[in-house]
């Protein structure tokens, strides 16, 4: 697999979960106090790079065979949930995520709670806040990390992307001064979706002990079928709800 | 207790997330392939239609909802 799939793969991916991070971070320090966000912040870094450090060679010692049958199926399993609420809300089953709304949403929590700090964290609160909204978001990101980047031989190229997405969006951050709210996080979800779901068929049935036909070109056929298979289902439950409001309206009318 | 509990139910959430049928379907793909495998049956064919079936279900499920 070219490395700049992985690459591109993982970055969208940590975007995606760094703007929704960032939301939180800008509510804890904005809301309450940025110190104690930062600290929070560095934490939460500390604790994934940490987790990458420890996991990833260990994930690389797990022979081939084992770790594209299991590491494929969990990937597979993964990139389904992306993809599925990626199409659930390209069909407006499901609201898209509204960065301004999560932003004031958590800022009236922020301001909401009580003070009081823990050695020396001056603002308990504003810590926990960022450190969680960073840990959490960022746990995807290591599990998209180890599973591809060790699927593909290059947990140190996956982390690379990560980094750099990280960097990026802080950097969007600081210069906007908001919540990111016009990235299109829909859209990189269903490509990063489409992408964990074809790498994760194409792993784990190899680990299953098939062959692909063609070898590594199968994904040139797997990740645009799988995309779109995807947009197909996106069109399908968009006439679904189309067709089930008219009967309402006429229901209503009638 | 609570603390184990809660810790489990963080990864289930995290791994299988809202549809465990799909978790379970790709267990079940996976399985049958590598079975066929076993018998002498290249089966690379098996998880692509299986992964189709099972994203189109899970959805069919959640917009019904």
């Amino acid at each position: 697999m070219s490395a700049w799939v992985l690459f591109v793969t993982v970055l969208l991916a940590c975007a995606v979960e760094a703007v929704e991070a960032l939301t939180v971070v800008l509510a804890a320090g904005v809301g309450r106090d940025w110190r104690s966000a930062g600290q929070g912040v560095l934490a939460a870094l500390t604790a994934l790079t940490a987790t990458v450090a420890v996991l990833g060679p260990a994930v690389g010692r797990i022979p081939l065979g084992g770790l594209r049958l299991v590491v494929g199926a969990l990937l597979l399993v993964f990139g389904l949930q992306w993809l599925r609420k990626a199409v659930l809300r390209a069909s407006g089953l499901k609201a898209l995520r509204d960065e301004e709304a999560a932003y004031t949403r958590g800022l009236a929590s922020a301001r909401a709670a009580a003070a009081g700090g823990r050695g020396v964290v001056r603002d308990w609160y504003a810590f926990t806040l960022a450190f969680k909204g960073v840990f959490l978001e960022g746990l995807e990101v290591v599990f998209i990390v180890l599973t591809f980047g060790a699927n593909a031989h290059d947990v140190p190229l996956a982390a690379l992307a990560a980094a750099v997405a990280v960097a990026l969006v802080a950097g969007a951050g600081f210069a906007v001064r908001g919540p990111l709210a016009r990235v299109p996080e829909n859209t990189m979800k269903f490509v990063v979706g489409t992408m964990l779901t074809a790498f994760g068929v194409f792993w784990s049935t190899e680990g299953a002990g098939a062959h692909w036909p063609g070898s590594d070109a199968a994904l040139l056929v797997l990740v645009p079928g799988i995309a779109l298979v995807a947009l197909g289902y996106v069109r399908l439950l968009r006439r679904a709800e189309r067709k089930t409001e008219k009967s309402e309206r006429t229901g209503a009318t009638a | 207790m609570r603390t184990l509990r809660a810790f489990g139910r963080f990864w289930y959430d995290f791994v299988i997330g809202d549809d465990w049928r799909v978790a379970v379907g790709v267990a079940v793909a996976l399985g049958c392939t590598a079975a066929l495998v076993h018998a002498g049956v290249d089966a690379w064919w098996l998880t692509p239609p299986a992964v189709v079936l099972l994203l189109g279900l899970s959805l069919r499920r959640a917009a019904k909802r």
